[in-house]
């Protein structure tokens, strides 16, 4: 068998003297999309910080390999040019800084690593307008600061465009559906199915089932005081919807 | 004459001389009068409470020469290579403090402004100065603008007709050259719009060959009934030289000011901005940046005063100050009893790039309405670590990244000036001063 694109063994994680993520075990396996559930504070934005190389949290067991090489030795920006990708749930506003100036430095950085020349310009605007279409995204968007004055929804849809355009092997979505009327809803659900591949694997953070009734994930996980509690196919999220959390709870309880 | 140190005496005594205007008994007048505020004050000290974390004693120790006339001369290609490119404006060329006509675009007169060089207007016009000069800047204002009333014979005087508008910025060009002694300069400006009259004027004050001249600047601004003034201040003095400079502007029912103060050069720089709301509708927009490191010491007082109902003040000065700098910032707002419907908002953001860099900012407001909404806010720290983050989260490197969140800092003052060829170069200029430079230029 293969090695997971993505394993995370026993992690174990805190942020000043807290103890957020404890023993934490999850595995994705190329051309997988996975959910991941859990009531509020219980580690699940912790988890895709560390996977994209935030330095708040202190990492005090486990590890984390992507494509077998070691992420957590890595600087983040060490980390996107090896393709993983961290669509935040809040996504930073940045005055002064033109989004594709950006996004076009990302392409040439993840480029330039991989011993490639610098992406050529039209190419480049080709392949942004069209992806921009696809996130229903005006292109008055490429003019602007990265996400200055963008509302909730348009930052969403940014964050899915530009891991579009990035193309990562890695993408983890921290509640990219947050905050999305239903329209937006359907484009990024039909992002993320776009972004489905053999050579891909996706972690979806989402409270709701219905992302998960248009993107059909191999695999669910209830994430709960720092641990991966239960683990299921689909369905999972829909017991997690008729019943809450606490039905888990119980049921660890009960297996105790 | 009995001054109240040694030091105003001896600047005194340097400062003597003819002037153009000494024909007219009331800039004669003026003169005197000023000489006496000064030899009373001398040069501000640290007793004064505007002037406590400033001192002037780097001033004070040297023995500035008075610059003459015919040295006002200097190679076209350099002064040229000092102007904000591609800035399609009139301009009139300073070269330590004199008038250099060879330079200039010279004088100017159309149906909408004349612009002339204030050593010609003393000469040949002085009684069109009367109940202007020295009318929004009392010389008392402090020992330096005494020093400036007694002692300025040039600068430029710019009158905006009414009912129109100036299409071309003014661009009035101060440049400190390397002399055999250090030099000072007192630059006089004055700006008067007509009612409705509308202009762009900037005022940038470079140093050539790191002289450590001193430039002591005064500018007043009147503004009539709905005029419309766009007023920039640029300083890249000498890292050597010595800066201040105020102006003082007095504001008509529904004008609009806006001060653009950029700080850059200078060992020690101190500007004052200062402006009367005199009736209702009139608003003032002041926009500051200042970038320092080294030993560099930046110090902006501000005033606004709102005294009249409904009238509006909105500022925003922001920092970077990295080694050994020091800044100062002091806002003050003044809401007069009466002055209901006042809106003030204030904001001073600084970045300290170093554990030796320092900051003083301090708001002081002064409310006296009840009916009135004025905010005040100051923030000083270092680079948000959530952008950082974000930033090298897409591939971008910690030290490309670093000084893009310095740029895009800067560049929020930056973008308040309506003047583009400005707008452009300050970015270039700004970016030029952060640490990877080259890295930076792709994403702007
Ligand atoms: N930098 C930090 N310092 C201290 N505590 C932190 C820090 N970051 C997160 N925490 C705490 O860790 C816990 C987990 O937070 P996290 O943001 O990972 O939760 P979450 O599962 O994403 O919740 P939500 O569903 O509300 O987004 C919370 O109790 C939070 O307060
Ligand atoms: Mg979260």
């Amino acid at each position: 068998m293969t090695e997971p694109m993505l394993k995370i063994t026993n992690l174990h994680a805190k942020a000043e003297d807290a103890e957020i993520l404890r023993g934490l075990n999850l595995e994705v396996n190329a051309g997988e999309v996975h959910a991941i559930m859990g009531p509020n504070g219980s580690g699940k934005s912790t988890l895709a910080h560390i996977l994209a190389g935030r330095d708040d949290y202190e990492v005090t067991e486990g590890s984390v390999t992507y494509k077998g090489q070691d992420l957590l030795e890595m600087e983040p920006e060490e980390r996107a040019h090896e393709g993983v990708f961290l669509a935040f749930q809040y996504p930073v506003e940045i005055p002064g800084v033109n989004n594709i100036y950006l996004l076009k430095s990302a392409v040439n950085a993840k480029r330039k690593h991989q011993g490639l020349g610098e992406i050529d310009s039209v190419d480049f605007l080709t392949d942004v307008k069209q992806k921009m279409k696809l996130m229903g995204m005006d292109e008055s968007f490429l003019k602007r600061s990265v996400n200055e004055g963008f509302s909730g929804g348009e930052k969403k849809r940014n964050e899915v465009f530009q891991m579009m355009v990035l193309e990562p092997g890695l993408c983890v979505m921290d509640e990219t559906d947050s905050g999305l009327d239903i329209d937006a809803l359907k484009i990024v659900a039909q992002g993320v199915e776009q972004m489905r591949s053999p050579d891909r694997a996706i972690v979806l953070v989402t409270h709701y089932q219905r992302l998960l009734d248009h993107i059909q994930p191999d695999r669910v996980h209830v994430l709960a005081r720092g641990q991966v509690l239960k683990s299921g196919d689909k369905q999972l999220a829909h017991e997690l919807e008729e019943h809450g959390y606490d039905w888990i709870r119980y049921e660890e309880a009960e297996s105790a | 004459m009995k001054a109240v140190d040694e030091t105003a005496t001896r600047m005194l005594d340097r400062l003597q001389g003819e002037r153009p205007g000494d024909a007219s008994d009331w800039i004669a007048g003026l003169r005197r009068d000023a000489v006496a505020r000064f030899a009373e004050m001398g040069l501000p000290n640290q007793r004064i409470e505007d002037w406590k974390y400033t001192s002037t004693k780097a001033i004070a120790k040297r023995d500035f020469a008075r610059p003459d006339a015919a040295g006002a001369t200097a190679d076209a290609n350099r002064i040229e290579a000092l102007r904000v490119p591609d800035l399609d404006a009139h301009r009139l060329v300073f070269i330590n403090g004199h008038y250099a006509a060879a330079l200039s675009d010279g004088e100017m007169t159309d149906d909408a402004v004349r612009v002339r060089n204030l050593a010609q207007v003393l000469a040949e016009d002085p009684d069109a100065l009367k109940d202007r000069l020295a009318d929004a800047a009392p010389a008392d204002f402090s020992g330096f603008t005494a020093l400036n009333t007694a002692f300025a014979e040039d600068g430029a005087v710019i009158e905006i007709a009414a009912d129109r508008r100036v299409e071309r910025p003014i661009e009035l060009l101060f440049v400190s050259t390397l002399r055999d002694e250090a030099i000072a300069a007192h630059p006089r400006i004055l700006i008067d719009a007509a009612h409705h009259g509308e202009a762009t004027i900037i005022e940038h004050y470079v140093g050539m060959d790191d002289p450590q001249n001193l430039t002591n600047a005064v500018t007043e601004v009147h503004l009539a009934e709905g005029a419309r003034v766009a007023h920039y201040r640029v300083q890249r003095e000498s890292r050597k030289g010595f800066h201040i400079g105020s102006v003082h502007v007095n504001q008509a029912a529904n004008s609009r000011l806006e001060q653009h103060n950029v700080q850059i050069g200078a060992a020690l720089c101190r500007t004052d901005i200062n402006t009367a709301l005199n009736a209702e509708g009139a608003e003032t927009l002041y926009n500051g940046l200042y970038l320092v490191n080294g030993r560099q010491h930046v110090d902006t007082h501000t005033r606004i005063n709102h005294n009249q109902p409904n009238t509006t003040s909105e500022e925003a000065y922001r920092g970077i100050l990295d080694g050994y700098a020091r800044g100062v910032f002091n806002g003050r707002v003044y809401v007069a009893p009466h002055a209901q419907k006042t809106a003030a908002y204030q904001s001073n953001d600084n970045l300290l790039l170093s554990g030796k860099a320092e900051i003083d900012t301090k708001p002081e407001l002064e409310i006296y309405a009840d009916d009135v909404v004025c905010t005040h806010g100051a923030t000083v720290g270092q680079l948000d670590t959530r952008a950082l983050f974000y930033l090298r989260s897409r591939g971008v490197d910690h030290e490309t990244a670093r000084g893009l969140l310095l740029y895009a800092f800067a560049e929020a003052a930056i973008e308040r000036m309506g003047v583009e060829p400005l707008r452009n170069w300050l970015q270039g200029f700004v970016i030029e001063e952060l640490p990877h430079a080259d890295r930076l230029q792709e994403f702007v």
